[in-house]
């Protein structure tokens, strides 16, 4: 069996009376960095939010078809909702920190799911910190408020936060929408660098990153699945004209 | 069309004058409202002055001339005599206060996370209206409901039981008073009435709490109780220590209800069951004696100003914890 | 991890059921409070009880009704209410128009809060001191006025509120025609009437029930409201005081008072709800 792979079977959500995703049929390969990129509108998010079953927060909503981690449907009776959002963590796209202080923002996970003894906890949190890059920044005020942090560093402790757990599968929302372009570029080459460890699947509306990132492309629009491959192929010769169009609105 | 014709000097000009006053009518208008909300403004925000000074004022001869040990602490309240000890009231305020505290509280706080967080909107909207309406039931008709439903209970079911099978180990919750008009009868009516107030602020203060903080902690796998706890106690804390102060100082103020059902008797209570006496119920009970004894109506406002004190202070606290909070970015 | 896994997930149900318990706890009280009010009330409802005032020996069982209380209830709730609207309104529109952003605002509005927190029984204190010192007695008057300090605090900041949701944009807008300050509270007036007069049924709820406040500065009689500066009854201190009687039919009229207050303040807290919904619709939020 191979790890981090996600494959989705024919996956349909319904908002009340409106259908916002139709038979989403893809596979996402492993340790690649997967973005899915359509107009506004299109079910980018709710396709996202359906992987780590968050989308169920949302009242109303309908999902049935599989999403399958490794071969486990995250969506049968079997599985237990907090653990699965373990194995598939999530990036946001406004960076939120929990009302803690740096240490317990990462702690915190790894607290409540007990994965590591109390001593273990402090060389953790270092490496996870090291892992994206922030703990030179703050080694020696670990026990700040977090919400005293810039917001690109805010951004990275979130990431830190989601890899504290050591998910399979990391999820980002437009996670660098709402940074400065430079704390931008450091999540990017961040994610760069972890998709050795992850596979990654990203939503983005900027084309820029997406061809900066993608290894593989998903291409949505109003809720349909219209292309999908690696990027490579389908941003140098996209099959469906929409496609071809869309990308020739955002690039030309 | 413009206001000014450009077609002489003369015209021009009263033109521009007109441009730099309203006219005559509106100024009147604008001079009469603006001094009246002016004048109104002014006179609210020195109220709470005036009514603060005139009371220390009138306390004055009390208040000024009797040690505050004495005046706190001690137990022998004869003004005819010459002995203003208000220790016997303030020990029952202060417990009266804190068994109501103590049985609203968690209760109120666990209702409102409950209201907050795990009812849909439908329903909640439904339980707004009912805690107003708790909240504005008038202290005598709690009283009443006391002395109708709780004091019966007490004097015939709660208290004997608790002291037959608890008296022993607790001397607190032993029975020496049959009556059942007690501290312990009081409390419970005063949690009731404390209820509505904290549930109502704390709900709200809940609500304000940005989803973003839920769906961050829901993506790390936490149970919804987990995710309860970090917004409940952790986001929002410092507004539901400011509903609780809130309550506190509902419960220390209250008069009416209390006197009805504390007893009036003005010893040191024994135990939770005794009759006791509270500063407020002091004020309400004896004004009828002021003008016979020449300090009585100084030592009454005393324990006014005593009141208003202790109250401010717990209202500023409550202000403090609140400002606080929205500064840290837990809540709006 | 599986063992904290079901622990975890059992503390997910048991505080739930908790916190649903401590909710219908209350449910369960407020309840029994409506009962045990309705239904003693009505044992001694009749129409000579809320129609006529005390008859002699009325204390000891004889005829007549508490319409005094009512009567007088009534007047100082209203005139209350109407002295602190007359107040409170001016004040909330130089808070939005001529004082917006000023320090004094601020502490206006701290002062209030503070108010707002205050046992109605130092009111008391304060305007008897208050009436003492100019030679009055108990009257309906100094009831008004001690009413007009309770309720003034929850009209202004309910107002205040209110004020605070209109938007910007709308009175930017207005100024922005060259209005006068004064003009644009009349703007604010209009905008906000529902919650103003939601603000004033509450604040009328409020007042009506009060009986500290009105217990050294009110007096009581058994006579209806007859002048300004006789004492005057009221609904709470008939209850109080007829409570206090070892005559079970007396005992049965304070049932029957507390029936009739525990109406009003339903009546008025429903109006107030109302208002806020049905007038709210045609306002710009």
């Amino acid at each position: 069996m191979i790890m981090n792979t996600l494959s989705i079977l024919d996956l349909n959500v319904w908002y009340g009376n409106l259908q916002a995703l139709k038979a989403i049929t893809a596979d996402i390969p492993p340790n690649k960095i997967t973005a899915i990129i359509g107009p506004s509108g299109c079910g980018k998010s709710t396709l996202l939010k359906s992987l780590n079953r968050l989308l169920e927060l949302v009242p109303d909503t309908r999902i049935a078809g599989q999403i399958k981690l490794n071969d486990f449907d995250i969506y049968s009776s079997a599985a237990s909702v907090t653990e699965v959002r373990t194995h598939i963590g999530l990036l946001p796209q406004k960076p939120f920190p929990l009302p803690m202080s740096i240490y317990d923002n990462v702690a915190y996970p790894i607290r409540i799911h007990a994965l590591l003894p109390r001593k273990g906890i402090p060389d953790k949190v270092e490496e996870t910190l090291l892992a994206v890059g922030l703990w030179d920044e703050v080694k020696d005020r670990l026990r700040a408020p977090a919400f005293g942090l810039s917001v690109g560093q805010q951004q990275r402790l979130c990431l830190a936060r989601a890899l504290a757990v050591e998910p399979q599968v990391l999820l980002c929302d437009e996670s660098t929408s709402a940074l400065d372009p430079m704390s931008a570029r450091t999540i990017e080459d961040l994610l760069i660098a972890l998709k050795e460890e992850y596979t990654i699947v990203t939503v983005t509306h900027n084309l820029g990153q997406a061809e900066r990132l993608a290894d593989h492309v998903l291409f949505l629009w109003l809720g349909e699945l219209l292309e999908q491959g690696p990027a490579v192929r389908v941003f140098q010769s996209p099959e469906h004209p929409l496609m071809a169009a869309y990308l020739a609105r955002e690039f030309g | 069309m413009l206001p000014v014709e450009i077609t002489g000097r003369g015209k021009r000009e009263s033109g521009l004058s007109r441009l730099r006053q309203p006219v005559p009518l509106r100024r009147w208008r604008e001079l009469v409202g603006s001094s009246l909300m002016r004048g109104f403004s002014l006179l609210v925000g020195v109220m709470l002055l005036v009514i603060s000074l005139t009371l220390i004022i009138r306390a004055w001869p009390v208040l000024g001339h009797i040690p505050f040990s004495e005046l706190l602490f001690s137990k022998s309240w004869n003004p005819s005599q010459g002995t203003f000890g208000l220790g016997v009231f303030v020990a029952g305020t202060l417990i009266v206060t804190l068994t109501a505290m103590v049985l609203a509280v968690p209760a109120a706080i666990l209702s409102a996370i409950y209201l907050a967080e795990y009812t849909s909107q439908r329903i909640r909207l439904l339980f707004k209206p009912v805690v107003d309406l708790l909240a504005g039931i008038p202290s005598v008709v709690y009283g009443l409901w006391g002395i109708l439903v709780v004091v019966p209970v007490v004097r015939e079911t709660v208290a004997p039981w608790l002291d037959q099978h608890v008296g022993e180990s607790i001397p607190l919750v032993r029975n020496f008073n049959p009556t059942g008009y007690g501290l312990f009868s009081s409390g419970f009516v005063l949690a009731m009435m404390i209820f509505p107030i904290i549930v109502s602020v704390s709900e709200e203060v809940l609500r304000s709490v940005p989803d973003e903080l839920r769906h961050a902690l829901y993506s790390v796998g936490a149970t919804k109780w987990e995710v309860t706890q970090v917004v409940a106690f952790r986001s929002a804390r410092g507004g539901l220590l400011a509903a609780i102060v809130l309550g506190l100082s509902r419960a220390i103020g209250e008069t009416l209800a209390v006197v009805m059902l504390v007893g009036n008797v003005p010893q040191v209570p024994r135990s939770l069951f005794d009759g006791g006496y509270t500063l407020s119920g002091l004020i309400a009970n004896t004004y009828g004696e002021l003008m016979s004894i020449p300090l009585y109506e100084s030592a009454l406002m005393t324990a006014a100003v005593l009141l208003f004190l202790i109250i401010l202070i717990a209202n500023i606290i409550a202000r403090v914890f609140l400002d606080r909070q929205i500064a840290r970015g837990g809540i709006r | 991890m599986k063992r904290k896994l079901f622990v975890r997930a059992l503390l997910d149900k048991v505080w739930p059921a908790v916190m649903l318990l401590c909710l219908l706890g209350a449910g369960f009280v407020l309840s029994s409070i409506l009962i045990a009010i309705t239904s003693r009330g009505l044992r001694s409802l009749s129409w000579e009880m809320i129609s006529t005032p005390p008859q002699r020996a009325f204390y000891l069982g004889g005829a007549g009704g508490i319409l005094n209380a009512i009567a007088g209830s009534l007047c100082l709730a209203l005139g209350a209410t109407t002295i602190a609207s007359l107040v409170a309104i001016p004040v909330v529109l130089y808070m939005h128009t001529y004082g917006k952003g000023k320090r004094q605002t601020l502490l206006i509005r701290l002062a209030l809060d503070v108010m707002w927190g205050m046992p109605s029984i130092v009111y008391g204190a304060f305007v008897f001191t208050f009436i003492m010192a100019v030679g009055l007695r108990a009257s309906l008057l100094a009831g008004m006025l001690t009413l007009v300090l309770v309720s003034l605090p929850i009209l202004t900041r309910t107002f205040d509120e209110v004020a605070l949701m209109v938007p910007t944009d709308l009175s930017e807008s207005t100024l922005a025609l060259g209005t006068t300050r004064t003009e644009l509270a009349g703007m604010l007036l209009r905008q906000t009437v529902p919650g103003l007069l939601a603000g004033i049924f509450l604040a009328f709820a409020r007042s009506i029930g009060d009986g500290a406040s009105v217990l050294f500065t009110a007096g009581y009689t058994d006579s209806m409201p007859s002048s300004l500066l006789r004492p005057v009854a009221s609904l709470p201190l008939a209850i109080f005081f007829q409570l206090s009687t070892p005559f079970p039919e007396v005992q049965a009229r304070a049932h029957t008072a507390a029936l009739v207050l525990t109406a009003i303040i339903l009546l008025f807290g429903m109006l107030a709800y109302v208002v806020h919904a049905h007038l709210g619709r045609y306002i710009i939020r």
